[in-house]
């Protein structure tokens, strides 16, 4: 198969002018667009997400509306929309979408751009388009519609062997109406859905020619950095530029106002230098000399914060799901197991820091990123000029990974308001340690766990104290707890069957800003949750798989009404009914993982297996890990196995690739990864102190087994993170006997 | 002074201290090579000097007077070089930042020890940070490069 290119923009326009077919997907279902006039047509209320279009030429161009982040989302689509479609894979070409909502939700966050309801829209799409040209093809021939069949590309009338190719019946296709309920394919004949297909930006990466934020580029451009504030609501209160302004290269030094707290996505502001080069940027930002206004952050210390998060925990919270009597169980049990789990803030850092390059002219912008939401990307920046957002358009990057860091566009909106006083485009490259020290860390949480266990080693209570600084911190001043939303992501779905369950969030104020991390709260959640229930089994004096799946109870699908919630669950975005909490899909994948990894099996002393399952995204996952502990208490990961049941698999080698990432990353959350404060600055900065997985640290063998139940995709993305830290938690257990209940666990 | 790049030869009489990194990003408009950390802890800069490895962000252009430099758009001419097809055969990129210097770690590697053993491999590509994961696809891509074991 020979890979798609993407088309320039230009060539993409002009190929919508001149016509052809346009079928638009929106929420409320599929239609065909007029070419260009309609295709832009402001306040229309079909608001299509993905467009569709095959040319006269028969070249079929899939407009992407999400980022492309190493997930294949870009391959994806045109696997799902190119095969209902039946087009030959040689003709399909991509185009990325700029920021408008006129694609719905461009946010590429939450697992969510196959997941659910987006991969039968999708096929709607494609299917429309090709029932239109069978149609147009049996009124060529005078024949019924039932006579012919698309295939490869053409309109084949399958009695006589005769022909069309797609491109010659795009005219004629335009005049019927859109099916509103195409035939869909049967799955029997998908040729691209659930089969092997090559990546459509791996030759581009290959061969060093993908484009991503950092290397986009403007005629006339400057490049700037910033000094950012180096405490959380920090402002500029001296600078003295002198010698920044001497460095050769070196234009200008502009100071950049601070977003008061919360700054939400707007900048931290700071002072920015602006030069010819990147490498002369860099030196005028060195020689800088600025001073920072007080902020109510500065005696932040993770320290002094841990205890007082620990000391939050340790007394009732807001009461947020009641079942039964946890408090008269836990009084009366035969045996009371309570522990308590540190999990750390971390940074996303993605291997490509964050930048973007814009130009402003007069009351317009243009703007370059590598951004996870072009939407957002283009409301923030036009707030920020205090011009209309149908003057900003943002185009899409590939995004040198992002994992929930580049939904946060403050350095797009730093390179339109440096492109404004420059009057010359500006790139704004952040590095490394602005990107560990000015980012958003992912939340850091502490929890109290207690449980009991009856004479026969049945648990009879549970109760969950989480304390952790939400995500709406950043946004909305007087957050003390973690949100619902946050919540749902592992402590409000608690699957067990458990008579007595509790949890509560107690209060966690933040000194930073906070946001999306891969996984986001699931990370911290399950690292307790799967631990604990570890712990109880060794209580039990019990095998953990077999406490695990005596733990789900019966297969059933669990009522969410109906577990104790004080506000109804949320499910991702989803509805419970589309996507109930099956506990039959949990204790498959653990049946699967521990057989594949062979539970059980007898292994040298310092050796051992540890076991976590977790649901997340609306996928089930479980990971085993074999971990080997040293004389010196050093570990070492001979073999991870992982399974995973997304529902159903789109893209199979990407649903394994996502899953083999998840491993490495949820490993690097576990053993390496931490970002803590002093003073209120981040101390760590740069990939020197804040560490990350290596090659030498990983698994030598990783095993990703599918276990794909059909119906509706779950996510793929997110949920192969969290079982895997507590996964590795439990397998040093299983080695040793010593328990670790605070993160990164190499440290003691 | 004078260098070649990819088989071109330059003239450069530029700032001596500035990264070679930035030489090639910004003005040899060669954006194949990353900026990953600027002090040599992740490798997404790593291009060939005389055939050896380097980090060219922490490698200043005086440092290169009279040397050959590969980047990874000078590694094959049409994308073929026995590293990347055992990349692509291996499905290795995820997001792609990193590979670049990936291929180039591993190109380098293989020119010096073309039958690595775990242990050389675990040597010379921990310089090397991918942040997506994707080292058990870079081990297996490697071994295929060799020839397999
Ligand atoms: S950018 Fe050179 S080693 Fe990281
Ligand atoms: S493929 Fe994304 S950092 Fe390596």
């Amino acid at each position: 198969m020979t890979t798609p290119h993407d088309l320039e923009r230009r060539e993409f326009l002009k190929r919508l002018a001149a016509g052809g077919l346009v079928i638009a997907v929106g929420a409320s279902g599929v239609r065909r667009l007029e070419a260009m006039p309609a295709f832009f047509a402001a306040g229309d209320p079909f608001q299509p997400s993905v467009h569709l279009h095959i040319g006269e030429d028969g070249l079929v161009t899939i407009v992407c509306h999400r980022s492309e982040m190493g997930q294949g989302v870009r391959t994806a689509l045109c696997m799902v929309m190119g095969d209902e479609l039946e087009a030959d894979w040689t003709t399909i070409r991509l185009e990325q979408a700029i920021g408008d909502p006129k694609y719905g939700s461009q946010n590429t966050d939450g697992s969510s751009s196959i997941r659910g309801t987006e991969y039968p829209r999708l096929r709607l799409a494609g299917a429309a388009a090709r029932t239109m040209l069978e149609q147009a093809a049996a009124a060529e021939w005078g024949v019924p519609a039932t006579d012919v069949a698309a295939r490869n590309g053409a309109v084949v009338h399958v009695a006589s062997g005769r022909s069309l190719p797609f491109g010659q019946l795009v005219s004629r296709a335009r005049l019927f109406p859109v099916p509103a309920a195409p035939k869909l394919k049967d799955a029997s004949q998908f040729r691209f859905i659930g089969k092997e297909v090559a990546g459509l930006d791996l030759h581009d990466i290959l061969t060093g020619r993908a484009v991503f934020g950092q290397d986009a580029k403007m005629p006339g451009m400057k490049v700037a950095v910033i000094l950012h504030p180096p405490v959380y609501g920090a402002s500029v209160a001296t600078v003295d530029a002198s010698a920044a302004l001497k460095v050769k290269g070196v234009e200008r030094v502009i100071t950049l106002a601070t977003t008061p707290i919360p700054s939400g996505f707007q900048p931290l502001g700071g002072v920015a230098v602006v030069a010819s080069s990147t490498w002369a940027a860099l030196q005028g930002r060195r020689a800088l000399k600025v001073t920072w206004t007080a902020s109510p952050n500065d005696a932040h210390d993770s320290v002094a914060y841990r205890a007082a998060l620990q000391a939050s925990s340790r007394a009732p919270g807001r009461l947020v799901r009641k079942q039964g009597d946890v408090a008269a169980a836990l009084s009366s049990a035969a045996k009371k197991v309570t522990a308590e789990y540190y999990a750390p803030h971390l940074a996303q850092a993605p291997m490509e820091p964050p930048a973007a390059v814009a130009l402003v002219t007069g009351d317009t912008c243009v703007c370059w990123a590598c951004t996870q939401d072009p939407q957002s990307a283009r409301n923030e920046v036009a707030a920020a000029l205090k011009v209309p957002k149908e003057n900003v358009t943002c185009h899409v990057t590939l995004l040198g990974g992002a994992f929930g860091r580049k939904s946060k566009p403050d350095y797009v909106v730093e390179a339109a308001l440096l492109s404004r006083e420059m009057k010359a485009p500006v790139k704004v490259v952040w590095t490394r340690e602005d990107d560990l020290q000015n980012g958003f860390p992912h939340t850091v949480a502490f929890q109290h766990l207690e449980g009991s266990l009856d004479a026969t080693g049945k648990v009879t209570a549970w109760l969950h104290r989480v304390a952790s600084p939400s995500i709406n911190t950043t946004f909305a001043p007087g957050v003390t707890d973690l949100s619902d939303g946050e919540l749902a992501l592992g402590i409000l779905d608690l699957p067990y069957a458990i008579p007595n369950v509790q949890a509560e969030s107690c209060k966690a104020a933040a000194h930073t800003r906070i946001g999306w991390f891969r996984s986001v709260s699931n990370v911290p959640h399950a690292f307790a949750i799967s631990s604990f229930v570890d712990e109880l089994a060794h209580a039990a004096g019990r095998d953990p798989r077999d406490f695990i799946l005596e733990l789900l109870g019966p297969d059933r699908i669990v009522d969410m009404t109906k577990v104790g919630a004080v506000k109804p669950v949320d499910n991702y975005g989803d509805t419970w009914e589309a996507h109930p909490l099956d506990t039959a899909r949990y204790r498959k994948v653990v049946e699967l993982v521990t057989m594949e990894a062979g539970w059980g099996k007898k292994l040298p002393k310092g050796e051992g297996l540890g076991l976590a399952v977790h649901r997340s995204f609306l996928t089930y996952v479980a990971v085993v890990v074999h971990a080997k502990v040293g004389a010196n208490g050093e570990i070492a990961i001979p073999r991870v196995d992982i399974a995973m049941d997304c529902g159903f698999v789109v893209h199979p080698e990407r649903v394994r690739s996502q899953a083999e990432g998840a491993v490495i990353m949820g490993l690097s959350n576990a053993m390496t990864s931490e970002l803590s404060f002093k003073r209120g600055r981040v101390v760590q900065s740069n990939f020197n102190d804040y560490r990350v997985l290596r090659m030498s640290a990983a698994p030598r063998a990783l095993h990703v087994h599918l276990a794909p139940s059909g119906g509706l995709p779950g996510g793929v993305g997110e949920p192969g993170v969290p079982p895997v830290a507590p996964a590795l938690a439990n397998a040093i257990y299983a080695a040793t006997g010593k328990r670790h209940r605070s993160l990164p666990l190499g440290k003691a | 002074m004078r260098l070649t790049v990819n088989g071109t030869s330059r003239s450069y009489d530029g700032d001596p201290a500035q990264p070679l990194l930035w030489y090639l990003r910004d003005e040899l408009a060669l954006t194949g090579t990353k900026f990953g950390c600027g002090i040599a802890a992740c490798g997404a800069c790593t291009v060939h000097v005389d055939g050896q490895a380097i980090q060219s962000c922490v490698t200043p252009m005086s440092a290169i007077a009279g040397k050959h430099v590969t980047t990874i758009e000078g590694l094959s001419v049409a994308g073929d070089h026995p590293v990347q097809k055992a990349w692509a055969d291996a499905n290795v990129p995820q997001c792609g930042y990193c590979q670049s210097g990936q291929m180039m770690a591993a190109a380098a590697l293989l020119k010096q020890t073309p039958k690595p053993t775990e242990a050389d491999i675990d040597r010379a590509m921990s310089l090397v940070i991918c942040r997506c994961g994707t080292y058990t696809r870079i081990r297996e891509a490697i071994v295929a490069a060799a020839g397999g074991r």
